[in-house]
C-alpha cells in the first residue's frame, strides 16, 4: 500500500513538472520559428509592430513592461517593507491580527477589480493633474504596486520573524534602541529573504495582465515619460490572441518566448536569493 | 493511518468523477439547444437584446453572446468555437470564404469627441490627418490648443479595418494612438478624455461623446440610410456549412421584421 501511495505522489509530483515542460515545448515550438525568419535582432529589438503588414518588432513592449514593472517596485517596495517591518517589529498584537489578513485579503481581489478602479478613479486623477492621456505608466505602476503589496508583506514579514530573535535581544542589551536594531541588525540579517519577496512581486508585477490592458492604454511606441501610454508583453499577447493567424499568431507565440525568459530569468534569482541563508 | 489516507484519497477521485460527470452533461445538454455568437463587439450588446428577446419566445434555446472582435468572429465560426460568428467589415476577407454570410444590420461609424470638445465638424482630409497623426492640436481644427489623443480599436476589430479602409486609405494611424478593445471602452475612453477622438459604431452613440460631423454630414440613420454618410458597413452572421437547426432559427428571427424593427428602433439600420 505505502508503495502505491508513493508511486501515486510521484506520479503527482511528475506530472506537475511535465506540464511545465509541455507548456516550454508548445511555446517554443510554435515561437521560435518566426524569430529566426524575423532575424532575433529584429524581432526584439524592432520598434514597429504592425502584424497584418509582417513587421514584428516587439522592442516597445519590453520597454513597457519594464517600466512598468520598476514603477510597480519604487511605489511598492518601500510602502512593502515599511508595512512589513511594523507588522513584525512595532505593531501590538491585535493591530497584527486585523491587519495582516486585512493585507493578504488585497490578493484575493481580481484583477479586473484594480483595473476598473484604475480607470475610473487613477487615470482622471493623472490626466487632471499631472497631464497626458492618464492611462499610462504611472497609473498601471500604482495599481501594480498595490498588487504586489501582499506578497512583499507576507513574504518579508516572514523573514524578518525568521532572525533569531538573540540578534535582537544581543543589541538591544548593548543599548541599541529599537529602530537601531531594526535598521541595522534585522534588516540586514532578513535582507536576502526580503529581497525574495520582492522578487516574487516583480515576477507578479510582470505577469499581470487584465489591470495593465485596461489602464496602460496599448500604445505601440516606446514611451518618453512615465505618464505615456505603454502597451506589455503580456498585453500584447492577450489583446491580439483572439484574432491572430499565421505568422502573426506566431509573432505572439514569440511574445510569449521572451516573457518566458524574462520570468525564468526573475524567478531563478528569487530562488538563489531564498536558498541564500543570512 | 494507511487507511484514512486511502479513504481520502478515494474521496478525492469521486469527487473528480463527479466533476467531471457533472462538466459532461453539461456540455451534451449545450449542444442540442445552445448556440454561441462570438465576434464584433459593434454588434454585441445588441445581439445580446435580441438573444434576451429571443429566449423568451423560445425558453428552450440558450444563448451565449460572446465580444472579441470580428476577427475572433470569423476564427470561432470556422473552428467552431461558435456556431455563428458575428463581424462588421466592409468585405469579407479571405478566410471567411469556407462560411456562409446573411447580412443582418448596416450600422455606420461614427467620429466621436468628448462632449466638452467645442470642435463639432472633421472634414475627410482632417479626420485622416488627425487619424495618422499628421494633425496632433485640436488648435488645428479649431479647437484649445491641446494634443489631440487618438483611441482606436486593435487590428483585430472589424470596426478598424473598415475606419482604416474608409478614413485612413493608404495612410497608416498613428503610432501614438490609445487601443481599446472594444467599442465600448473606446465610447468610455473618449467620455473620459476632454482632448480624445475616437471611432464607434453610431448605434453606440449616446449623451456622453459628441458624434462628429463628416464632411458636414451629421452621422444619423437617415443619412446612413440614404447613403449620404460614407463611413458605414455591414454587419455579418456568419455560419460554416449546414447550421444547427436551432442557429438557423434564430438567424432566420435575427433577419424577420420584427426583430429588424427592433434593431431600427435601438439605433442600427435594417439590412
Amino acid at each position: 500500500m505505502d508503495r502505491l501511495i508513493s508511486k501515486l505522489l510521484f506520479f503527482a509530483a511528475c506530472s506537475s513538472t511535465a506540464i511545465l515542460a509541455l507548456i516550454a515545448l508548445f511555446i517554443f515550438k510554435e515561437g521560435v520559428p518566426i524569430m529566426i525568419k524575423s532575424g532575433l535582432g529584429h524581432f526584439i529589438f524592432g520598434t514597429v509592430w504592425q502584424p497584418l503588414e509582417g513587421r514584428f518588432g516587439i522592442f516597445p513592449f519590453i520597454v513597457g513592461s519594464i517600466w512598468v514593472t520598476i514603477g510597480a517596485l519604487v511605489l511598492g517596495v518601500p510602502f512593502g517593507v515599511a508595512c512589513a517591518v511594523f507588522l513584525a517589529e512595532f505593531a501590538p498584537r491585535s493591530w497584527v491580527n486585523f491587519l495582516k489578513p486585512a493585507i493578504e485579503l488585497l490578493a484575493g481581489i481580481p484583477s479586473v477589480v484594480y483595473g476598473f478602479m484604475g480607470v475610473v478613479w487613477l487615470a482622471p486623477l493623472i490626466r487632471n493633474y499631472l497631464g497626458g492621456p492618464g492611462l499610462s505608466i504611472l497609473a498601471a505602476s500604482c495599481v501594480l504596486a498595490i498588487m504586489i503589496l501582499p506578497t512583499i508583506v507576507g513574504v518579508s514579514i516572514d523573514a524578518i520573524q525568521a532572525v533569531p530573535k538573540t540578534y535582537k535581544e544581543g543589541s538591544l542589551a548593548l543599548g541599541a534602541t529599537q529602530w537601531q536594531s531594526t535598521w541595522r541588525i534585522i534588516l540586514p540579517a532578513a535582507k536576502s529573504g526580503i529581497l525574495a519577496g520582492v522578487i516574487l512581486g516583480m515576477g507578479r508585477a510582470v505577469g499581470e495582465t487584465m489591470a495593465v490592458i485596461m489602464i496602460a492604454g496599448n500604445a505601440t511606441q516606446i514611451p518618453h515619460s512615465i505618464l505615456d501610454s505603454v502597451r506589455t508583453l503580456t498585453a500584447n499577447i492577450a489583446m491580439e490572441m483572439g484574432f491572430a493567424v499565421g505568422e502573426h499568431r506566431q509573432a505572439l507565440f514569440a511574445t510569449g518566448v521572451v516573457l518566458f525568459f524574462f520570468i525564468m530569468i526573475l524567478n531563478s534569482i528569487a530562488l538563489r536569493f531564498a536558498k541564500k541563508k543570512f | 493511518m494507511i487507511s484514512r489516507s486511502i479513504n481520502a484519497l478515494a474521496v478525492l477521485m469521486g469527487a473528480g468523477l463527479i466533476f467531471a460527470a457533472l462538466a459532461c452533461s453539461g456540455c451534451s445538454r449545450s449542444s442540442a439547444n445552445s448556440i454561441t455568437l462570438a465576434g464584433s463587439t459593434a454588434f454585441q450588446p445588441f445581439a445580446e437584446k435580441l438573444a434576451e428577446h429571443y429566449s423568451q419566445l423560445h425558453p428552450e434555446v440558450r444563448i451565449n453572446v460572446q465580444g472579441g472582435g470580428s476577427a475572433v468572429g470569423i476564427q470561432s465560426a470556422l473552428s467552431g468555437a461558435a456556431q455563428i460568428g458575428m463581424a462588421d467589415l466592409l468585405d469579407l476577407p479571405p478566410e471567411a470564404k469556407a462560411l456562409d454570410s446573411t447580412v443582418v444590420a448596416r450600422d455606420g461609424i461614427a467620429i466621436v469627441v468628448n462632449p466638452e470638445n467645442p470642435v463639432r465638424s472633421i472634414t475627410a482630409q482632417q479626420a485622416k490627418e488627425v487619424f495618422s497623426g499628421k494633425i496632433a492640436n485640436w488648435k488645428e481644427l479649431g479647437g484649445a490648443d491641446t494634443l489631440i489623443r487618438v483611441v482606436s480599436r486593435e487590428e483585430g476589430s472589424g470596426t478598424r479595418r473598415s475606419f482604416d479602409t474608409l478614413v485612413l486609405g493608404a495612410e497608416r494611424l498613428s503610432p501614438k494612438a490609445l487601443f481599446q478593445d472594444s467599442n465600448g471602452t473606446v465610447r468610455e475612453t473618449v467620455a473620459a478624455d476632454p482632448n480624445a477622438i475616437g471611432y464607434v459604431s453610431i448605434g453606440l452613440v449616446n449623451e456622453k461623446v459628441k458624434a462628429m460631423t463628416y464632411d458636414g454630414i451629421a452621422p444619423t440613420h437617415e443619412n446612413v440610410k440614404s447613403k449620404k454618410y460614407p463611413l458605414a458597413r455591414p454587419i455579418f452572421f456568419l455560419t460554416k456549412g449546414e447550421p444547427s437547426v436551432a442557429s438557423k432559427e434564430f438567424i432566420n428571427y435575427v433577419i424577420s421584421g420584427e426583430a429588424q424593427r427592433n434593431l431600427e428602433k435601438e439605433g442600427l439600420i435594417a439590412r
